[in-house]
């Protein structure tokens, strides 16, 4: 049941002269919600690129669902990423076009489905989170938080085995981002969804954390489960718990 | 009165150092150091009784300039002091300084990258659109059809009206000189030629790299800022396939469209201004106009005005691909785009004249 669906071993990657991660390892868990923390500017979106090569990182062995990424052609990258979903930290919903058709996109692209049927599949995602009514909006017309969940629901349109989130909750108000984690839980247990969030939001990571993975100046501190972080003596990680605490 | 008194080399600070008294006394510190009979040799600021910001950043960079250490420091500005004083211990600020060589061989370096830049990206948009025509499902259903009506006939208007009265200036121009010759008939060969095998295309092009270019520029730069772009990698769509090959494949049929019609309009603002002010009469000057044009002529220009539609495409698609930061990276490369494609533009004009006068 617990096994790696993606490995990580010796992954750097610098910009110029500055180095961002330095030899990063770690593993991300089947069926679990794996955090990356870290304060900001540690290296957690850098991560989370180049885990997708969004930045051509360095790496002994970067192994996404079997796969050495790094050594794929462009033809088997694309079919490897096809089973994954990205939610971008501000949706990177295509601006021109409705939600609806947002939604549609990867599946008119990479199935061969007809057109009346894709909008029906498009629809049901929608109002998986909640945006059923909204399907004509443009992006520009909805809020911070519709705009993420219809970005989820995109991103969820060609049933990804991995959910890549960056900062889904970042500004977003304390009960909208109730409501955001309580979507990705259902997600995670109904669909059987791997996910792999970037956040820094304590009462998000309380939730739907399984397995953490902290990171501080380009370094991996910690990488276990949630429970074993918070009784973590581990300065840092212990600094960060704490930051966020109301006593 | 100056607040601070040197005696017998204890330099003594008074009152209020800020923004409001430094002038004076950066002024008189400097004076006391050259002239004073003795040098300073203690710093006393017992005597002070408000410090600001600026005033704490003042007295810790003379208390480095001159060796000394800050003494008598009253307890009502000595956490001003402190605060200000951790900046300046982490060492001088980079002024950022280069040689002439280093600067040289970046330039260089950043020269050598763009062409190899360019030439991948025309090389990916050509790959593309070749491909586009008949992978038609590797873009969205009527983007090439969106994109003619956005970038070639929107612009059809304003290509129209400048053009007619671009015939209108050069007619006017030719008709003082040929005049006086009794060869106002030659107006019309005058507008067709020029109009033909130069202005039309140059006009078109440059109509449509400020109007189009700087369009596809800015739509593209704003994709990458908000991470569409990505969105799409994302989704296993290639950007450039699904973005840039639609707008480049659009902009390849509807060019020539547009160059026909800022040939006819100029054309016929030549005709207007031939008609009313030389008094020619409509058919002659219509024959006159087509007497000396030939098919090479309309060949050259059309040829010519893909070119640089293609040209456009390419360094707005560049531009709008490197840029980077937040609303004023999309106006940077926009401004790039218009600025280079431009220039691209005529500079290109200029060589294919030479290449078609031989």
């Amino acid at each position: 049941m617990n096994e790696t669906v993606i490995h990580i071993e010796k992954l750097s990657v610098s910009y110029g002269s500055s180095l961002i991660l330095e030899e990063v390892s770690a593993d991300f868990p089947r069926d679990r919600i794996t955090v990356i923390l870290g304060t900001s500017g540690c290296g957690k979106t850098t991560l989370l690129k180049s885990i997708l090569r969004l930045i051509e990182p360095r790496a002994e062995s970067l192994n996404m669902l079997g796969e050495e990424v790094l050594q794929l052609n462009e033809e088997e990258y694309n079919s490897l990423i096809r089973k994954t979903g990205v939610l971008f930290q501000n949706g990177a919903l295509l601006n021109s076009v409705s939600i609806l058709e947002n939604v549609s996109i990867p599946l008119e692209q990479h199935t061969t489905l007809s057109i009346p049927l894709i909008r029906e599949i498009a629809s049901r995602k929608l109002e998986l989170v909640g945006l059923g009514h909204a399907g004509d909006k443009l992006p520009g017309e909805l809020s911070g938080g519709m705009k993420k969940r219809a970005a989820l629901a995109r991103a969820m349109a060609l049933d990804p085995q991995i959910m890549f989130c960056d900062e889904p909750s970042a500004g977003l108000d304390p009960v909208t981002s109730l409501k955001l984690d309580e979507l990705i839980l259902s997600l995670k247990n109904q669909l059987k969804m791997t996910f792999v969030i970037v956040t820094h939001e304590l009462a998000s990571i309380h939730r739907i954390a399984d397995h953490i993975i902290f990171l501080e100046k380009g370094h991996v501190l910690f990488s276990g489960s949630k429970e074993d972080a918070l009784s973590s003596q581990i300065p840092e990680l212990l600094h960060f718990f704490q930051s966020g605490s109301f006593q | 009165m100056i607040p601070l008194e040197l005696q017998e080399g204890t330099l003594k600070l008074q009152g209020e150092i800020g923004r409001s008294t430094l002038p004076v006394i950066e002024k008189e510190v400097s004076r006391l150091q050259k002239k004073a009979p003795e040098p300073i040799q203690r710093l006393d600021l017992s005597e002070v009784e408000q410090l600001d910001s600026a005033g704490a950043v003042f007295l810790h960079r003379l208390s480095a300039q001159l060796q000394l250490p800050l003494e008598n420091v009253p307890a009502e500005i000595s956490g001003v002091l402190e605060i200000f004083s951790r900046a300046a211990e982490e060492g001088p600020l980079a002024t950022g300084e280069r040689n002439l060589l280093v600067r040289a061989g970046e330039h260089a370096f950043a020269s050598l990258t763009f062409l190899f830049r360019i030439l991948v990206l025309t090389s990916d948009i050509f790959a593309a659109s070749f491909r586009g025509i008949y992978e038609t499902k590797r873009r969205r259903r009527g983007s090439v059809t969106q994109q003619a009506v956005q970038l070639g006939l929107n612009a059809f208007g304003i290509i129209a009206l400048l053009s007619f009265i671009i015939g209108l200036i050069l007619a006017m121009q030719g008709a003082a000189q040929l005049r006086q010759f009794g060869a106002s008939i030659f107006v019309a060969d005058l507008i067709a030629v020029s109009m033909v095998r130069e202005m039309g295309p140059m006009m078109t092009a440059i109509i449509i790299a400020g109007r189009s270019g700087s369009a596809i520029a800015s739509e593209i730069a704003t994709m990458k800022i908000s991470e569409e772009l990505d969105a799409l990698k994302m989704m296993a769509l290639d950007p450039v396939h699904y973005v840039i090959a639609p707008k480049f494949m659009a902009i390849t049929f509807t060019m020539p469209m547009l160059v026909m019609i800022s040939i006819v309009t100029g054309m016929a603002g030549g005709l207007v201004l031939g008609v009313t002010y030389l008094d020619l009469p409509a058919s002659a000057y219509i024959l006159e106009s087509f007497y000396f044009l030939t098919v090479q002529d309309l060949m050259v220009g059309l040829s010519k005005s893909v070119f640089f539609a293609w040209v456009i495409v390419i360094i707005a698609s560049y531009y709008g691909l490197q840029a980077s930061g937040g609303s004023e990276g999309v106006g940077r490369s926009t401004t790039s785009s218009v600025v280079v494609s431009i220039f691209a533009v005529i500079v290109l004009d200029a060589l294919f004249s030479l290449l078609f006068l031989i």
